[in-house]
């Protein structure tokens, strides 16, 4: 079971979370070309390694936070 | 369509000769080439999709010249990482008529190669617990009935019947409500689709080039001229991508992102047992299925581990969920010891269903996103990509499956539609 870092309740079990996948950045809506919305919504990096990404404690605090995963070890470190 | 020249045929009365003839030594099924320096063809990956590939390129279209490169060993991915389901129970009329193709070709897959593939089509039921979810499948047997698959919806006493085993009762924690029946799924015996594909495309003169990792690709002025291996480079005309997993970090050596995340996907079996269930039982409330392997094994997975994963070993709360699940379904297994347990890494697009394209790279082609659901696919996406490689464009049943569809907001989007169960 994976522990992960949550910034309000500490170490808690994977299962009490929600992956929402690595982090993105959106782009900007008054400018924006269509070619930068179809990356943002469709691409991810998918990196084999260290990588950003957001859990929320769903069945917690509710908190949405930043954390690093090693993607092949399941190491986690709170980003800092 | 050529005849395959096997060194030796299998038939009941070679089994019998050589069960009375101890000495009689099994052929091996394929051979161990060198590399040549170029292929016309070379298809990344020697699992089942990039084996049945050059199988079909072989047999269908004449082209022989084909090295199927590996960096493990043939058949150690995804193929031997599976819970062998077969089924067509999908939504949309792309994947409803691809799906169904595959399910065809399996039922002649054992004579087509010469190998007992074992395709046992026992059926799966799929179970609702609320009349939102029987209101949703009843939606889904139109439209499999529509698109002429063998689907019907059955009710709780016709479930009980089916199995004697699970806990239906009003008193059970989720009391069942109805459910529905495909007739002509089944299980297939994985390691022999892949390894029937390895012979028979063995036998026509494919390569298959095992403990050969790509490394890189050999580009000439912005096409794709050749994969640079741990064995060499290898030249070759066309190239394909037949990766499940990694297909997005091999992508990246020839500059091209693809739409996928990889995940985890596990499944376990447990000690065998005396026959108890002999259908498929999938429950989408607990997210989790179960088949009876020949063995007498239980076959049970869930769902993929939610998160970018390339451990090839799943989480332990999926296996706490998975189980709890399948001993709520059935309370009498609760003593059932697991013997195996295994993970996959899948990958996953935003809409589940794959891509069979060209990629922006000439030369290079690409077969992904085969998600949690690649290995009742294989007998179909073999002759898609065989048919790609060889005409430079999609067969009719893969058109819709393209490269492009994102940027179009064209998606068949069989995530929402069919729920896609493994």
């Amino acid at each position: 079971m994976l522990l992960i870092p949550c910034p309000y309740c500490g170490l808690r079990d994977e299962s009490e979370f929600s992956n929402r996948g690595e982090v993105v950045v959106r782009p900007d809506p008054d400018a924006a070309s269509d070619a930068q919305w179809v990356q943002y919504l469709y691409f991810r990096n998918n990196v084999r390694g260290w990588q950003s990404e957001y859990w929320v404690h769903t069945h917690g605090c509710q908190q949405l936070f930043v954390v690093r995963r090693h993607t092949l070890t399941q190491q986690i470190e709170r980003p800092a | 369509m050529a005849k395959i020249p096997f060194p030796v045929r299998f038939s009941a009365a070679q089994l019998l000769r050589a069960g009375l003839n101890r000495s009689w030594r099994w052929p091996q099924l394929w051979r161990t080439p060198q590399p040549k320096r170029a292929y016309q063809v070379v298809i990344i990956g020697a699992g089942g999709h990039g084996l049945a590939a050059a199988f079909y390129l072989a047999r269908d279209w004449g082209i022989r010249d084909v090295a199927v490169v590996e960096r493990g060993w043939l058949g150690g991915g995804n193929v031997a990482r599976n819970t062998t389901v077969v089924r067509s129970n999908y939504y949309y009329p792309a994947s409803a008529g691809f799906y169904q193709r595959s399910v065809n070709l399996f039922e002649g897959l054992s004579d087509t190669l010469n190998f007992n593939v074992m395709f046992s089509q026992r059926g799966i039921l799929s179970l609702a617990y609320s009349p939102h979810e029987l209101n949703a499948m009843a939606r889904q047997v139109n439209a499999l009935q529509l698109n002429g698959i063998k689907a019907q919806m059955v009710d709780r006493a016709e479930i009980q019947r089916r199995l004697p085993l699970a806990d239906l009762s009003p008193q059970a924690r989720h009391p069942c409500l109805g459910g529905y029946f495909h007739a002509s799924g089944g299980t297939a015996r994985h390691d022999a689709v892949a390894w029937g594909y390895a012979r028979a495309a063995d036998a026509l003169g494919v390569d298959i080039l095992q403990g050969c990792e790509v490394q890189g690709f050999e580009m000439r002025q912005g096409k794709v001229v050749g994969v640079r291996t741990a064995a060499g480079t290898i030249g070759a005309h066309r190239t394909a991508m037949a990766v499940a997993g990694s297909s997005s970090l091999v992508a990246a050596m020839a500059g091209v992102a693809l739409p996928v995340v990889s995940h985890t996907l596990q499944a376990f079996v447990s000690e065998p047992l005396k026959p108890v269930l002999d259908t498929i039982v999938m429950s989408g409330l607990h997210h989790t299925y179960a088949s009876q392997s020949d063995k007498g094994e239980l076959v049970i997975g869930g769902d993929s581990d939610p998160y970018t994963s390339y451990t090839q070993r799943g989480s332990f709360s999926l296996i706490e969920r998975t189980t709890v699940g399948l001993l709520e379904l059935f309370p009498s297994l609760s003593r059932v010891r697991l013997m195996r347990q295994w993970g996959g890494t899948v990958d996953l697009t935003p809409d589940r269903s794959p891509i069979i394209d060209r990629t922006p790279v000439e030369g290079l082609y690409v077969s992904t996103g085969w998600g949690t659901g690649g290995f009742k696919a294989i007998p179909s996406r073999g002759p898609a990509l065989a048919h790609l490689l060889a005409c430079d464009r999609p067969d009719e049943h893969s058109t819709a499956f393209s490269f492009d569809r994102f940027a179009r907001s064209a998606l068949i989007d069989e995530g929402a539609a069919s729920g896609v169960a493994h």
